[in-house]
């Protein structure tokens, strides 16, 4: 798994993708955190991260499956993995790697959000008046939406051999598991019966518990386990040559 | 070949590299097979040096980078050996290619079309590299171009829509039962056309006499010794004369058209 993991982090930064996504990914935020007047902390008047948090899902939703989309289509595409599956490598430590590769890189990119973090612990009245909690939470909530997202990712990438439709189909399903399902429990015929199940089937309802700094073992599970649905689906589907 | 490598499942039958069955220990074939695929492909983005060692680093070497620096001599890539995949030719991608397959030193190398697209030099270094190869390995490689694997085979078998239609040990002090052989043949030429073709046909080893023109005819023999003598004496006896008289051996492609029409 090792060396899968390498290759694909090491061909991110040898080409364009990596820093592409960290500079745009930061790029969004620090506009939407620091410069538009709408959502800037600096008009806003609290010292929070609140906004930043509230933006960078959906910044994810489109920046994920753009890193993802290559992962198998790409492979495929050009015949690679006929390559690597017929090396001494399981399917489980090809699909690993790679799943873990693309989330390292977007770790990485969130990790200069750090940043603006201390921006706002030195501009807060006193300072350093932050709720340190709702900080750390809101990290480890992005970071577990992260998984999600990259392994609906690197599924649909598994699915088709063109990078484009991989990448249209993940963004889809990341925009439904987070919006949709809350959405839906909007519809008047659940209201009262199912809305609250429905919600929870979202990944916006736990992503906001965690955000709030309470670290629910409920949510906790809920992120590792629709990840790991992904990745089993994602080795179903690449299992799928044999059938 | 997508079976051996255990690409793919077979749809019936069983298959054994080495004595381990195809389907039980996937992963310790896949250790002892290298393996080149059709089209050869490879990471275009990676520098040759970075993709040799990632693969010795799937089969787990050690000593990695001295053994990168081994095979690149033996496949003779060290003056491009700073380059990026994408920027070399096909003859050296093929190259790279191979290297990556010998790179765990393979007990079996399947080559799949290693020469189809290649100009005739580039040919003759692959089937070089090959040759220099098959002194410690089994390899098997399928192609098209037969008059490489006349040059390059022990052992050549036609498949035709997935029926084995010929099976021949080329060189012929081997005893294998073989089907769709290469058959020696003998032209004849003579001055009138032959009377009595069954005074030919009754001589041991002649299996059969094809007339091309009137007064030419081909001798398909099923032996590996000359005849010529025995047939130059029968047909003088019968009063012809010989005007020319050559043996030969049919090509690997007579005999695939022959068998795969």
């Amino acid at each position: 798994m090792k060396s899968v993991f390498i290759k694909e982090l090491v061909q991110y930064f040898s080409g364009v993708t990596g820093y592409m996504v960290m500079v745009i990914f930061l790029l969004i935020l620090g506009l939407f955190s620091w410069v538009f007047s709408g959502t800037s902390i600096l008009d806003y008047n609290h010292a929070s991260l609140g906004q930043m948090f509230a933006i960078a899902p959906m910044v994810f939703m489109f920046l994920i499956p753009a890193i993802t989309m290559q992962s198998f289509a790409d492979e495929k595409q050009k015949g690679t993995l006929e390559f690597l599956t017929t090396k001494p490598l399981t399917d489980f430590q090809i699909v690993g790697g790679k799943y873990l590769a693309c989330l390292t890189l977007v770790i990485i990119a969130i990790l200069p959000t750090l940043v603006y973090y201390y921006s706002v612990v030195q501009l807060g009245s006193p300072k350093g008046n932050i709720d340190d909690g709702a900080v750390i939470g809101s990290y480890i909530g992005l970071i577990c939406l992260s998984a999600v997202f990259v392994s609906i990712g690197v599924f649909m990438s598994s699915l088709t051999d063109n990078p484009i439709v991989a990448f249209i189909l993940a963004t889809f399903l990341c925009f439904f598991f987070y919006w949709a399902f809350d959405l839906f429990s909007d519809l008047p015929f659940l209201f009262g019966k199912l809305d609250d199940a429905v919600k929870y089937m979202g990944i916006e309802y736990h992503y906001d518990n965690i955000s709030r700094g309470r670290i629910d073992t409920r949510d906790v599970i809920y992120f590792i386990s629709l990840t790991c649905v992904f990745i089993w689906l994602t080795l179903v589907s690449l299992d799928r040559r044999k059938w | 070949m997508k079976i051996l490598t255990c690409f793919m499942p077979q749809s019936s039958g069983t298959a054994y590299v080495c004595g381990e069955e195809v389907g039980k220990s996937d992963l310790s074939i896949r250790k002892k097979i290298g393996y080149l695929p059709e089209h050869n492909p490879l990471y275009g983005s990676m520098y040759i040096k970075e993709y040799l060692l990632f693969v010795a680093q799937i089969h787990g070497l050690k000593n990695r980078r001295s053994r990168v620096e081994e095979v690149v001599e033996q496949v003779g890539l060290t003056r491009e050996q700073s380059k990026k995949i994408s920027q070399l030719s096909k003859g050296y991608k093929q190259r790279v290619g191979i290297a990556q397959a010998i790179i765990h030193n393979p007990e079996v190398l399947i080559l799949d079309e290693p020469i189809s697209g290649l100009d005739p030099n580039q040919i003759v270094e692959i089937r070089n590299l090959i040759s220099n190869l098959r002194k410690d390995k089994t390899i098997i490689f399928s192609s098209h171009i037969l008059q490489e694997v006349e040059s390059i085979c022990d052992r050549v078998v036609i498949l035709d829509k997935g029926k084995i239609v010929a099976d021949r040990y080329l060189n012929a002090n081997s005893d294998a039962n073989t089907t769709g052989e290469l058959r020696s043949y003998i032209t004849l030429e003579l001055t009138q056309a032959l009377a009595d073709l069954d005074s030919i046909r009754r001589i041991t080893g002649v299996q059969s006499i094809e007339k091309l023109q009137s007064t030419e005819y081909k001798i398909y023999l099923n032996t590996e010794s000359d005849l010529r003598e025995q047939i130059f004496d029968t047909v003088v006896g019968s009063g012809n004369k010989i005007l020319g008289m050559n043996a030969g051996k049919q090509s690997l492609e007579n005999v695939f058209k022959e068998v795969t029409k």
